[in-house]
């Protein structure tokens, strides 16, 4: 399948005009077919090698401010065209009458080239990798007492049209691997963690040692048996470069999102032009960063990547758009129309977050900071919008006394509020690095993202932990 | 249905010599209707299904899975799975379940009027509950969604060891996000109504919820960090026990996971303190007469009393575990193998009325909503610090609401310091239902 067209495009012109039969003033063609290989090691044992295949197209009606969707598993003509009457129906268009669609195909350079399609690796390849890193886990201390490994990879060929004439395809290929590890020693309990993803293919582990993300995560799980509560209250914390870029998809990156704008659901609607944030902070959304995990040609509208600049020296510049609610500004998409599948509308999404690197010496901004919280590895995170509190869990951590780390601290959330933790962003690192593969949820969606930041310190952040 | 069954009993028939198969079909069909500012924002309707197929041979498993029913990706699935397990590691305690006389719970899920309920009267009910929150309180300046859902969802499993098992179960819901504004400050509330049938939703009640929660933290301040009794409402309740249902899961004990691998028979909380899982309660929004590998359920003690009674075990994990299954594999649809969950896990309600215990604790906090549970809460170490919010409790009633604070503490020692379980018994659209539950000696970090 994979070395044709996913729909023919008379078909696509047929089933657009079948939702535009009732009035609809605007219809698109989503179709997708993926296919994913995933394998855990765990336990010493591979347990499951499992492998899977989608494919199916969503339709989208538009009339007023009424969106109508169906989807469909079955892409022959007619089972296209009986989703296309579906979503107009539910649009309920008024009118009626014929109109045809011109398409003229979207042109979008990929991210980055993918070198080894992951249909073509042997799957003792890829089991032979979960070995190696259980091995390497394992010999990296006898306190390590267990360790999950898993691999993954998927390929998700896309096709887009719609009634402003759009035609546009992408060939998305990610490849992902995780370690996991527990210790245990006299205090309980400790698991340490480790992961890469990319917008590639096999070739992922050309550049990626497995055995070292594995050591790396025996030592993380290690090093926390002899951790100790982390502080309870509000303290500065200064965050590693490529740990923390969960803080700005949190802090700000969610307000972001014009569909929280268009509802003043979000503490950010009305401040375009406006001082936001610390003024050492400059915010980008880029979708064309290859191979980073967040990376796409076109979006799941049609429209082509674009790096956007949201805050620039503090100051808010834009938001993030996708078609619905670009259309109603009267302006056009960023290139942030993304959804999880066929089976769901797209929504305005993240892709690569990140922060632009600054001034300061790392080294020197723990140096500058008598007493807080070094935050070496965060985990996901939370936000409400509305009211811009967010959480973030941070899973390594140490304390800074007297401007050196010192001891490791127990796993936490740290807790603040968006526009005023940007505010008190007071010191930017001069390096940078991209994090660990994330998934964003948003109304039950999921979609891949990518995030960094350079080394940086909140001057105050409340951490939850429990010490007294 | 029956078409689910035939088509899951035919892979099932395609199994060769010395090899055991299973298909597992499942198919849903789904609605969705967002209204905002009084109109239709969006009207999604969707059908989807899918088969996963395990083969067992040679002590070796392979799981592939398909979003489709047609016969020939069935059968390319089926290849797949045989494909793949011959990757595995090989181990003698793999095996398809075999029926095991367990006699399932006869359940009616199943309201064939939500199926016929016309699209119209779905879209008023979503209008009415906007209305009605709007209506709630003047200080309501935004309803950010209202919501409509259904699901029809039917499964059937059927292996080439015996198992031949179908369910179906009918849902609905309506669902309401308030914001609440006052001088500048703004707040949200999620209320909510859930049923199996549109007779048993009430738009009034959930836009009730939903003002109220939002309005009642109006003015919500970060508190002073300090230790201090927590009282859980219902649905943070429930989500404490999803989190603790899943360290008792047979797996994650087995295999070094678990804080209570070696507790059995200890007494991890106060003699207050039942914890079931019963899926064959009909009331228990998840419940379901069989299990995701067709095992009839039943109702699991995990701790009585305080004392830890056992842990939840699917077919394979039992036999690790030289025991047998508790009926409690689930899957995250046709995707994925069996792993193992809680079904309808709650606690058994105590005597108190959720006003008894505010008088009780006195002092403490009120906890409303909780965040950040998947990044705050290690089900390793036991590790729990949470984002949250609520309203402060002095001389025994509500206060001052306050936000941007976390509570923070052990999951072990949050069990021993259970003070109060509440009689409210919270029916909640998951898998875990709740009550007011008090905890003593907790962190609350702010300022």
């Amino acid at each position: 399948m994979s070395d044709r067209d996913l729909i023919d495009e008379e078909v696509v012109g047929a089933v657009l005009a079948a939702a535009l039969r009732n009035g609809g003033e605007f219809a698109e063609i989503f179709a997708e077919d993926r296919r994913a290989t995933g394998a855990r090691l765990d336990d010493g044992r591979v347990e499951d090698l499992a492998s899977g295949r989608e494919r199916g197209a969503g339709i989208r009606v538009v009339v007023g401010d009424t969106t109508g969707f169906a989807h469909t598993s079955d892409l022959s003509r007619g089972g296209l065209e009986a989703a296309a009457a579906a979503a107009a129906g539910a649009a309920r268009g008024g009118g009626g009458g014929v109109r045809t669609v011109s398409l003229r195909p979207v042109r979008a350079p990929a991210p980055n080239e993918v070198g080894v399609l992951p249909e073509t690796v042997a799957k003792a390849d890829k089991v032979e990798l979960l070995r190696r890193a259980d091995d390497a886990a394992r010999r990296a201390g006898s306190a390590i007492r267990q360790v999950s490994v898993v691999y993954g990879d998927s390929r998700r060929r896309i096709l887009v049209a719609n009634s402003d004439g759009v035609l546009a395809g992408d060939d998305q290929v990610k490849t992902r691997f995780a370690v996991s590890c527990v210790a245990s020693g006299d205090t309980g309990l400790q698991t340490g963690r480790e992961s890469v993803g990319a917008t590639v293919g096999f070739e992922l582990f050309r550049t990626v040692d497995v055995e070292q993300l594995a050591e790396a995560a025996a030592a993380r799980a290690i090093g926390k048996l002899s951790a100790r509560p982390a502080p309870s209250g509000s303290v500065p914390v200064v965050i590693k470069r490529g740990s923390g870029g969960v803080l700005f998809h949190e802090a700000c990156g969610h307000g972001l999102e014009a569909d929280h704008i268009e509802k003043d659901v979000s503490v950010f609607t009305g401040k375009v032009g406006q001082l936001v944030a610390s003024p050492l902070v400059t915010l980008v959304d880029d979708g064309t960063m290859g191979p980073e995990w967040g990376a796409l040609a076109i979006d799941d509208e049609g429209h082509p990547a674009q790096r956007n600049v949201l805050i620039e020296d503090g100051v808010l510049t834009d938001y993030m758009w996708d078609w619905l609610r670009s259309r109603k500004q009267g302006r056009t998409s960023s290139g942030n129309g993304r959804r999880e599948s066929y089976q769901h509308l797209p929504m305005v999404r993240m892709t690569n977050t990140y922060v632009l690197a600054g001034s300061e010496d790392p080294d020197e901004i723990v140096r500058q900071t008598p007493r807080g919280v070094y935050v070496a590895q965060l985990g996901g995170g939370q936000v409400n919008t509305a009211t811009g509190d967010f959480v973030f869990g941070m899973t390594e951590a140490y304390l800074i006394e007297d401007g050196r780390i010192t001891e490791p601290l127990r796993d936490a959330n740290l807790i603040g509020n968006g526009p005023e933790v940007l505010r008190n962003i007071d010191v930017v690192g001069n390096d940078f690095a991209m994090g660990s593969p994330g998934t964003c949820g948003k109304n039950g969606q999921g979609v891949p993202v990518g995030d960094g930041q350079p080394t940086l310190r909140v001057a105050a952040l409340t951490v939850g932990g429990t010490a007294r | 249905m029956s078409e689910l069954a035939d088509l899951a009993a035919r892979v099932a028939g395609w199994a060769r010599r010395g090899e055991q198969v299973e298909a597992y079909v499942a198919r849903s069909r789904e609605t969705e209707v967002q209204v905002y500012g009084g109109g239709v924002e969006s009207l999604s309707a969707a059908e989807s299904s899918g088969v996963g197929i395990r083969v067992v041979r040679a002590g070796r498993q392979g799981f592939a899975y398909a979003g489709s029913l047609d016969l020939d990706v069935v059968e390319e699935t089926l290849a797949e799975a045989r494909d793949n397990a011959g990757f595995a590691t090989e181990d003698d305690h793999l095996g398809l379940p075999e029926p095991d006389g367990v006699v399932p719970a006869e359940l009616d899920l199943w309201r064939e009027e939500l199926l016929s309920f016309p699209t119209d009267d779905k879209v008023s009910m979503a209008l009415e509950l906007e209305r009605a929150v709007r209506a709630a309180d003047p200080r309501i300046r935004q309803v950010e969604s209202a919501e409509w859902g259904d699901a029809a969802v039917e499964t059937a499993v059927c292996s080439s060891t015996g198992i031949s098992a179908a369910t179906r179960r009918t849902a609905c819901y309506l669902s309401a996000l308030a914001v609440a504004g006052d001088a500048g400050d703004t707040q949200t509330g999620v209320g909510f109504s859930v049923g199996r049938a549109p007779a048993d939703l009430d738009a009034a009640e959930a836009a009730t919820d939903a003002a109220t929660r939002a309005t009642r933290l109006l003015g919500a301040r970060k508190p002073r960090s300090a230790h201090l009794t927590v009282v859980l409402e219902p649905r943070v309740t429930a989500t404490f026990l999803s989190i603790l249902a899943g360290t008792l899961d047979g797996e994650s004990v087995l295999k070094g996971r678990s804080l209570f691998a070696d507790r059995v028979g200890e007494a991890v909380s106060v003699a207050g303190f039942t914890l079931v899982d019963d899926p064959t309660d009909p009331d228990a929004y998840s419940a379901a007469s069989y299990d995701a590998e067709g095992l009839a359920t039943r109702r699991n003690v995990l701790v009585d009393g305080g004392v830890l009674r056992g842990f939840l075990y699917n077919t394979y994990w039992a036999r690790r575990a030289g025991t047998v299954s508790t009926a409690s594999a689930v899957r995250a649809g046709y995707k994925s193998a069996p792993g193992i969950g809680a079904r309808a896990v709650s606690l058994v309600p105590g005597e108190r009325s959720p006003e008894e215990i505010l008088q009780m604790v006195g002092d403490g906090l009120l906890v409303q909503t909780v965040s950040g549970v998947h990044s705050g809460v290690n089900p390793v170490s036991g590790d729990f610090s949470v984002g949250a919010e609520g309203v402060l409790i002095e001389g025994g009633a509500l206060a001052a609401p306050v936000r941007e604070l976390t509570i923070a503490s052990t999951v072990q020692r949050m069990l021993a310091g259970v003070v109060a379980v509440g009689n409210d018994l919270e029916r909640l659209p998951s898998a875990a239902s709740g009550v007011t539950l008090a905890i003593a000696d907790v962190s609350m970090s702010g300022e």
